[in-house]
């Protein structure tokens, strides 16, 4: 097992910048999701430290070894491809065996190897059989096992439970997880699936066009997000982002399209700046008219079952802005206005030129 | 059958058995002919019946030829076009799968230029570039050799052609995935891309070892010598011109020893295509 260095890492294709300056320590056993939209770069990134891209510039070390320049196989890692890439030809143990016979090990050892790891995901009914023949749970499992069987330092990923169904998802997701547990290998895994990162990362790196938009722990990246980007892409509906103007000595935020709310904690130092609001849906609580800190319009319902999503505007109907919650369904009402609040450990505030977080 | 009527069945049968006769009657005259003696042969209207000297008329065709043209034995014939079958389609499917993997798994200076240069001698088949051909392979003193008869019909821009479009469907991944498994480009290629080709290469070997074999333009051409006919070649020199009678009952015995190894080839290598159309894996 091995740490990964990613240092001010470049990649260009072309004049088109596809990574643009990402470092990122990873420790030794730590599994790291690398997440974003699609065309962010998450996978290129993988594919260079797998050895698959060349790097432009900047440095990519596997334990103590800059990796920069050695072919895939002189990596000690292994990869687990988003469509498996078994060898449609051989058996699942042959798939699992091929790496190893090239490293001309013992039959033995192979044996060993494979057995064990098949064991492990309980493949062991299955060796005879050609890919074709499994189930795509299966298939990932067999993916899986050729990169276990090697003992690599590293495990990378790229969006491994992409091709499966929803249920499936959840269970390899938590296969996945006990693995890791297991194995205790570093482990690099990239998805576009924001459930994905939350429930298996120990950090979680962000990115957004070739940028690297926060690192951190699930639960920081998501109590704490750093851009306006992550606010959006982290949760489920993403952030409420009000755009408007500090005003009232920090205490209340309005725009010109009619929005007004009141902020749950006084920010005086802040009066008079053009700011975006950001809470989550969950975490407004319906309250008396009284206590609201804003009222929207309600649009309309999306019933969850003992949850219920609200729509709603803030300000006028055309320049408002829109607003959703998600309340429990005994306090919804079908219509009118709605009184909402919010606690001050769920109030951000972000830079609406920079899109970044502005500090308490 | 879209309905299932016995009427329709009927006719779908009839349609397909007349098919099969028109097909094979040709090819049953000529066994039957073949079977017969010379006088039985020249009477009009010849019998449609088998007759008695089956194993007479080949043992003549295989051991001696027919007599009074220029002919050497059938068995020498068969032996060189099947060399010359077997040259052709292992050389052109060596050739070809070798280049399309070049063409399709490396970065070089030039590829796209090699794969249209390649390409582009689609366009000139064998009659095309025959005059110069025979200049080059006579001033190699190739003449009535097997290098003559064989080399100038491997080169193959068609093969290439469809491995390359064969082998662009495999999945990129598989090949990084052989990557990260440490394997070197020939590993590659000897482990996965050959035996996923293998269905295509069975193929092609059946239609190309039948265009070797019932080449005829080419080997009249570079063969003057008897030894060195093929079958094909062979059968148009028992033909005899002139006063000479030709011997009809050896020639449709050699016509029928020729039909032999193409019909062989296909019948053995149909399971592969079979087997190739039922397995879809990739």
């Amino acid at each position: 097992m091995a740490a990964v260095s990613i240092r001010d890492v470049y990649k260009s294709f072309g004049a088109v910048n596809v990574i643009q300056g990402i470092s990122i320590d990873i420790a030794d056993g730590e599994f790291v999701v690398m997440v974003g939209p699609s065309g962010c770069g998450k996978s290129t990134l993988l594919r260079m430290v797998a050895g698959l891209e060349t790097i432009s510039s900047g440095e990519i070390a596997i334990g103590e070894r800059v990796v920069n320049n050695l072919e895939p196989k002189d990596r000690d890692i292994a990869m687990v491809f988003q469509n498996y890439a078994l060898y449609p030809h051989m058996s699942v143990r042959d798939n699992m065996a091929y790496g190893l016979k090239i490293q001309g090990r013992e039959k033995a050892d192979i044996d060993a190897r494979v057995q064990r790891a098949a064991e492990i995901l309980e493949l062991s009914k299955l060796l005879a059989r050609r890919p074709r023949e499994l189930s795509g749970g299966q298939r990932q499992r067999v993916a899986m096992g050729r990169a276990i069987v090697r003992e690599p330092k590293v495990f990378l990923f790229d969006e491994p439970l992409s091709n499966l169904d929803a249920k499936l998802r959840v269970q390899m997701r938590s296969e996945l997880q006990a693995l890791h547990q297991r194995l205790r290998t570093t482990t690099i895994y990239v998805t576009h699936d924001q459930v994905e990162a939350m429930t298996l990362a120990h950090r979680m790196l962000v990115m957004n066009a070739g940028k690297t938009e926060q690192i951190g722990a699930p639960l920081e990246v998501y109590s704490r997000p750093a851009t306006t980007f992550v606010a959006g892409f982290i949760g489920s509906p993403p952030m409420n982002l009000i755009p408007g103007r500090i005003n009232g000595g920090g205490k209340a935020l309005a725009s010109d399209g009619g929005v007004s709310v009141r902020l749950p904690e006084a920010r005086p130092g802040l009066d008079g700046r053009q700011v975006l609001l950001g809470v989550r849906p969950e975490h407004f609580e319906a309250c008396a008219a009284g206590d609201a800190l804003l009222n929207p319009d309600i649009d309309f319902i999306e019933l969850l079952g003992s949850d219920s999503l609200v729509y709603g505007h803030v300000g006028a109907d055309k320049t408002g802005t829109r607003v959703a919650a998600r309340l429990h369904t005994s306090v919804v009402a079908k219509e009118g206005r709605l009184p909402l609040r919010f606690a001050a450990q769920h109030m951000h505030l972000f830079d609406p030129e920079s899109g970044k977080r502005i500090a308490a | 059958m879209v309905e299932r009527r016995p009427a329709l069945n009927f006719l779908a049968y009839a349609i397909l058995s007349l098919g099969v006769v028109l097909v094979a009657l040709p090819v049953y005259v000529t066994f039957v002919a073949s079977t017969q003696t010379f006088e039985q042969i020249v009477a009009v209207p010849m019998s449609l019946v088998p007759g008695t000297e089956l194993i007479a008329n080949y043992a003549t065709a295989l051991t001696s030829g027919s007599e009074q043209a220029s002919s050497a034995p059938v068995a020498r014939m068969m032996l060189v076009s099947l060399i010359v079958a077997l040259t052709v389609a292992i050389g052109k499917i060596a050739i070809s799968l070798l280049s399309a993997f070049a063409i399709v798994y490396f970065r070089f200076p030039g590829r796209m230029f090699i794969f249209w240069m390649i390409f582009i001698t689609l366009m000139l088949p064998v009659e095309v570039r025959i005059l110069p051909t025979y200049e080059v392979m006579s001033n190699l003193h190739l003449l009535n050799t097997y290098a003559g008869l064989t080399i100038p019909l491997i080169a193959s821009a068609t093969a290439t052609f469809l491995f390359r479009q064969f082998f662009m469907t495999i999945p990129d991944e598989l090949a990084e995935a052989a990557r990260m498994d440490g394997a070197g480009p020939m590993r590659f290629f000897r482990d996965v891309v050959v035996p996923l080709s293998r269905t295509n290469l069975a193929a092609l070997f059946v239609i190309l070892f039948i265009y070797g074999w019932n080449q005829y333009l080419w080997p009249l051409l570079i063969t003057t010598d008897q030894s060195m006919y093929t079958v094909v070649i062979g059968i148009r020199g028992m033909i005899a011109g002139g006063d000479a009678a030709t011997r009809w009952n050896i020639v449709m015995a050699t016509a029928m020893l020729a039909m032999l190894p193409p019909a062989l080839v296909v019948i053995l290598m149909q399971r592969w295509f079979v087997k190739g159309l039922v397995e879809t894996e990739k």
